[in-house]
């Protein structure tokens, strides 16, 4: 990722005008050259899935059906079951096909096909992460800012030196002493939050279920954030300093403007553009928060699907959802490629 | 640093009566001197090399401290669920095992990993970020779009997927980490590749007749190498903690005791909602404190070798 340029003059503060920026010849170049770049990338996630799914394990149904007991019928059953015994270049055809057809075969463990499944379990993992996200980023960029605007002092010390912290803990770790803090509680305090799953069973009413789903969801929201702000608040920080020995900013303080001011109306506008591209490069990381969080909390979502199709292992199971996780994060930064010109119009080609 | 490696070449060293070799010595010797107090002006990366150096004694030291054959499940010395006490200060698991001693012995495992690992992925990164900073046209941007692509991946996933399609051993564990955490060494190398190409005494000794390798090997590499170290030691951060993950879920050697593979055992066994603390607290926060320790010691380095961060403190 190339940094933008530093601003030298001052921007101004108010946002710029849509009327001025119209797709142009540059502009159309530009969304078709990300889309292409893309497009690219998901293709080598596709060949990458194969790689990785059919090829390198050597016979994906002996890998499957490891430690358990099957006759030599059963094998060439499920050989041809998953097409296995179709040679390789045909192999590899019919699965780009079915993937392009969102068709990622049936799954060994659940006889059900893996999109299907994929499908029912997508919602609750899109609740949980974007509900740690949007929380993880204000309150990293909040701290963040306040960390970077009084550098070097107490307040800074002790953000960075927290963040520092939680960046050090295994993510699994947190969500486990969560559970056993305040799920199972400790001594006189009762258990205050549910220590896994999504909703108790029986409960109807959409506000019911809205303040029950709301409820377990405390927990492992807890955990991503703590985790995933850490990181979002040590970009905010290094991108404020940045910022902070611009000439612009002295012109701010010249003009007469209150310091609270030229922080929130000079500074961070700036500061903020290469962060929030940064919060997208990084939704990759926040994907494997996912899997860990949601396998610790039994939250019915993607990670706990690929946590137990990795105990089987389901090798279908997990190659689609290998491919699923790494198009959502490739999908995400042609997103932020795509909106960084609109909210910057330093970059606008 | 890099001023050390730089003064065999540099004009200036020429024409005195000393013989180059002991001055290049003498000249590192002060360099690193100098590296030294700069260093120890940032107290929490020394208190992280304090904190490193025990850990890694520990590990060294776990054969002296812990019987192997008590770590075994038969061979467990207590009943199970016993908390702290003077015979076991951390406790006992479910099987009766002492805690401290898994935890003691853990450590070998998820130090070794985690250094193996960087290497690995250190080496690949540095081989490709040279590569592709000195070579420019087609095969850099080759390499640079095999990097990128990396780069977009999820980390952990690619790591978990060749775990799970790999035979479970630490050296499944080992490559799985090595091979997906090169990239952002890669971007880093070339960047600072790029750089010093730009310099100078790359041209003289191209003028001398010096050839490919001779030019990544003798000048680029060491130039390259401080900023690489740098990245070394925040890679073996993360090292250790996917390792710890990738135990925890299970694709861990089953055979051995690291950290992560102890913190299943106790989700498995159903300490957490049985209370059972000690199980719990002590693998988790050496996982934590042997991250932080090279957190601390590469931010330390970092601040020391990149005059643009030095002067923001």
């Amino acid at each position: 990722m190339s940094a933008p340029p530093r601003p030298h003059t001052e921007r101004a503060a108010a946002p710029p005008r849509r009327r001025q920026w119209r797709p142009r010849a540059g502009t159309l170049r530009y969304i078709g050259g990300r889309l292409l770049s893309s497009a690219v990338s998901l293709l080598a996630v596709m060949v990458t899935g194969f790689f990785l799914f059919r090829i390198l394990p050597g016979d994906p149904v002996l890998a499957m059906t490891r430690g358990r007991a099957v006759t030599v019928e059963q094998l060439a059953q499920l050989r041809r079951e998953f097409g296995l015994d179709q040679p390789l270049p045909q192999q590899f055809l019919d699965y780009c096909l079915g993937v392009l057809r969102l068709d990622m075969g049936m799954s060994y463990q659940y006889r059900a096909p893996v999109s299907e499944l994929i499908g029912a379990r997508l919602w609750p993992t899109v609740l949980l992460v974007g509900t740690a996200t949007v929380l993880a980023a204000i309150l990293g960029l909040w701290l963040g800012t306040r960390a970077a605007w009084r550098r070097g002092s107490a307040t800074d010390r002790l953000n960075t030196g927290l963040a520092l912290t939680l960046w050090s803990v295994p993510t699994f770790w947190l969500g486990l002493l969560l559970i056993a803090a305040l799920a199972t509680g400790i001594g006189p305090m009762p258990g205050l939050f549910p220590p896994g799953g999504m909703m108790t069973p029986g409960t109807t009413g959409t506000l019911a279920v809205a303040v029950d789903v709301a409820h377990h969801m405390v927990l492992p929201v807890t955990t991503m954030v703590a985790v995933v702000y850490a990181q979002y608040l040590m970009i905010m920080r290094s991108s404020l300093l940045d910022e902070l020995g611009g000439d612009y900013l002295v012109t701010a303080r010249a003009k007469g403007l209150r310091n609270d001011l030229v922080l929130r109306r000079h500074a961070v506008p700036n500061a903020l553009l290469p962060t929030v591209t940064l919060i997208f490069l990084n939704l990759g990381q926040v994907v494997a928060g996912t899997i860990l969080v949601e396998t610790v909390f039994s939250w019915p979502g993607l990670g706990t699907l690929f946590y137990e199709a990795l105990k089987v292992p389901d090798l279908p199971l997990v190659q689609g959802l290998f491919i699923v996780f790494s198009a959502s994060v490739i999908v995400m930064n042609l997103f932020a490629d795509l909106v960084y010109p609109v909210l910057d119009p330093r970059v606008r080609p | 640093m890099s001023q050390s490696e730089r003064a065999p070449c540099s004009p200036a060293s020429q024409g005195r009566a000393a013989p180059p070799r002991a001055m290049a010595w003498r000249r590192r010797r002060t360099a690193w001197l100098r590296f030294w107090r700069e260093y120890r002006r940032n107290r929490a990366g020394v208190v992280g090399l304090a904190g490193l150096m025990l850990f890694v004694l520990l590990a060294l030291a776990a054969p002296l401290l812990v019987d192997p054959a008590q770590l075994s499940l038969t061979g467990a010395p207590g009943t199970p669920y016993q908390p702290p006490s003077a015979r076991f200060p951390l406790g006992t698991d479910n099987f009766g095992r002492s805690l401290l001693d898994l935890v003691i012995w853990g450590s070998r495992v998820s130090l070794t990993v985690g250094f193996l690992a960087t290497l690995v992925s250190v080496t690949l990164g540095s081989l490709v970020g040279i590569l592709a900073g000195h070579f420019r046209g087609w095969t850099a941007t080759v390499l640079m779009r095999i990097t990128d692509w990396f780069l977009v991946l999820p980390t952990l996933v690619l790591a978990i997927a060749l775990a799970a399609v790999l035979s479970r051993s630490t050296l499944t564990v080992i490559v799985a980490i090595g091979v997906t955490a090169w990239p952002t060494t890669a971007r880093l190398v070339r960047a600072q590749t790029l750089a010093v190409e730009a310099r100078p005494y790359i041209e003289r000794a191209k003028a001398l007749g010096g050839g490919h390798g001779h030019i990544m090997l003798r000048h680029v590499l060491p130039n390259v190498m401080p900023l690489v170290l740098a990245q070394t030691t925040l890679l073996v951060a993360n090292s250790i903690i996917t390792e710890s993950t990738l135990a925890f879920l299970g694709l861990g050697d089953p055979t051995t005791v690291s950290w992560g593979a102890i913190l299943q055992d106790a989700r498995e066994a159903g300490a957490i909602s049985a209370g059972v603390w000690w199980y719990l607290i002590p693998p988790g926060l050496a996982i934590a404190l042997v991250a932080l320790t090279f957190t601390l010691c590469g931010r330390a380095l970092e601040g020391v070798l990149n005059p643009k961060l030095r002067e923001r403190r």
